[in-house]
């Protein structure tokens, strides 16, 4: 990438490095999947060799280890209840990955995984069908007492009811726009600032000494995008523990 | 997006190099997404759910189950040792009272004997006291019956030499007595 040709959009772009076809689908491994496994990876060796030491007094990599643990429990049973530690496994692969793809992400030139809609779309869609097959198949018919909230005056029903269905319905959108978006609209900033520095800086000494800007601010927003990082998988687990205890309890 | 690009001077849009559509909106790429998002996702909460999970809640759980069985050692140890505290003041305190007894057995057996040998001795010296006694009383009759003789002799010699006369010894004793009765 040239020095005046600083494109925010070109690290979205998606290449393929190993062309596959399946039937009329291109499912090609490409710089998307090679993130997706790297996250994959980056996260179970972590988290594999942080409890390898299985000592009584952790070190600091197995501290992190178990607080994540801890954490993700913790959020899950605030949320769902004792019921809801069936779903452990899925709320913490969920948050575990996303928040490594979102730090992964952060280091330069590295593809984003999660700024893509497609695959935060997909986990929430994940996440919805969990909520939905699980409370169909726990609570039959009573899972749509979801929809009909207690102590609603009858006339009032059908209006209550057709605005908890369309909630629930923009649960999956929600979830997977919150993500992506904050994920997108970070990194095209960075990008952004970070540009401004490289083309003032080609302007001259002028052009350089007005870079210090644009510089403290793609330093500030570092930070930032760091804590949104951590914070948007936060809240991506943290709603996804509330719609399960929707499936778990759906009563109101 | 395209048109926020746009607006911005230094930026140029490259999009079209690329072939036009914003990247995650260019549904030409979502199959393989969502294949190898299912594949890496899939693997990842096999991973997690069969290893990871297992083995770190086995950690956690060891040393739950270690904190809790060492606070009950503990909470065993402080109650042997209160025990053991209440057995040794007890037994000190048995001790202490059968000293007691022992002292004032001792103090009384001494007590005792120390009376019945002043006793005895006491009852020693007053027989000693009662046979000197018995023996003064011998020589001062014998004593005193030797006076009237020795008195009887003086007299008699006293007139016999004063008068040149003897008197009859009969008559000496008689006038003795006449006086000492007096």
């Amino acid at each position: 990438m040239a020095a005046d040709k600083v494109d925010p959009i070109h690290q979205f772009h998606i290449t393929k490095l190993v062309p596959i076809n399946l039937g009329h689908y291109d499912v090609s491994f490409t710089n998307s999947s090679l993130f997706m496994a790297a996250t994959v990876i980056v996260a179970t060796l972590f988290l594999v060799m942080a409890s390898s030491g299985r000592s009584m007094v952790p070190n600091r990599w197995q501290l992190v280890a178990e607080m994540s643990y801890s954490f993700v429990a913790n959020t899950l049973r605030d949320a769902a209840g004792k019921a809801g530690m069936q779903f452990f496994p899925l709320v913490f692969s969920l948050f575990m990955f996303v928040l490594v793809a979102n730090l992964l992400g952060m280091i330069p030139y590295f593809f984003t995984i999660t700024s893509h809609i497609i695959v935060t779309f997909c986990l929430a869609m994940l996440v919805i069908s969990t909520v939905v097959i699980y409370g169909i198949w726990k609570h039959g018919f009573h899972f749509f007492g979801l929809f009909v909230p207690s102590g609603v005056p009858a006339a009032l029903v059908p209006l209550v009811t057709m605005i908890e269905v369309i909630s629930f319905l923009s649960r999956p959108i929600s979830l997977s726009v919150r993500l992506f978006a904050n994920m997108l609209a970070g990194h095209i900033t960075l990008k952004v600032f970070a540009g401004f520095v490289v083309t003032l800086s080609a302007a001259g000494v002028a052009g350089m000494a007005g870079s210090v800007l644009p510089l403290a601010m793609a330093v500030a927003l570092t930070a930032l995008e760091f804590l949104v990082a951590f914070l948007q998988a936060y809240v991506f687990t943290v709603l996804t523990c509330m719609y399960l205890n929707d499936a778990i309890h759906p009563g109101h | 997006m395209a048109s926020n690009v746009n607006t911005t001077a230094e930026v140029q849009h490259a999009g079209a190099e690329h072939g036009g559509a914003f990247p995650p909106f260019d549904s030409s790429t979502f199959a393989s997404q969502i294949l190898w998002l299912a594949i890496t996702f899939g693997l990842f909460y096999v991973l997690m759910s069969k290893v990871v999970l297992p083995r770190i809640g086995g950690i956690l759980e060891a040393r739950h189950d270690k904190i809790a069985k060492d606070l009950e050692e503990a909470n065993r140890l402080k109650a042997d040792s209160e025990a053991a505290g209440a057995a040794y003041e007890k037994s000190l305190a048995e001790a202490r009272q059968k000293a007691q007894a022992i002292a004032s057995e001792t103090r009384s057996a001494l007590n005792a004997s120390l009376d019945a040998k002043r006793h005895e001795a006491e009852a020693g010296l007053s027989a000693k006291i009662a046979a000197a006694e018995t023996t003064i009383a011998g020589i001062k009759a014998k004593a005193l019956a030797e006076v009237d003789g020795i008195a009887t002799e003086t007299a008699e010699t006293l007139v016999s030499t004063l008068t040149g006369e003897s008197i009859s010894r009969s008559d000496v004793a008689a006038a003795i007595a006449a006086v000492t009765a007096k």
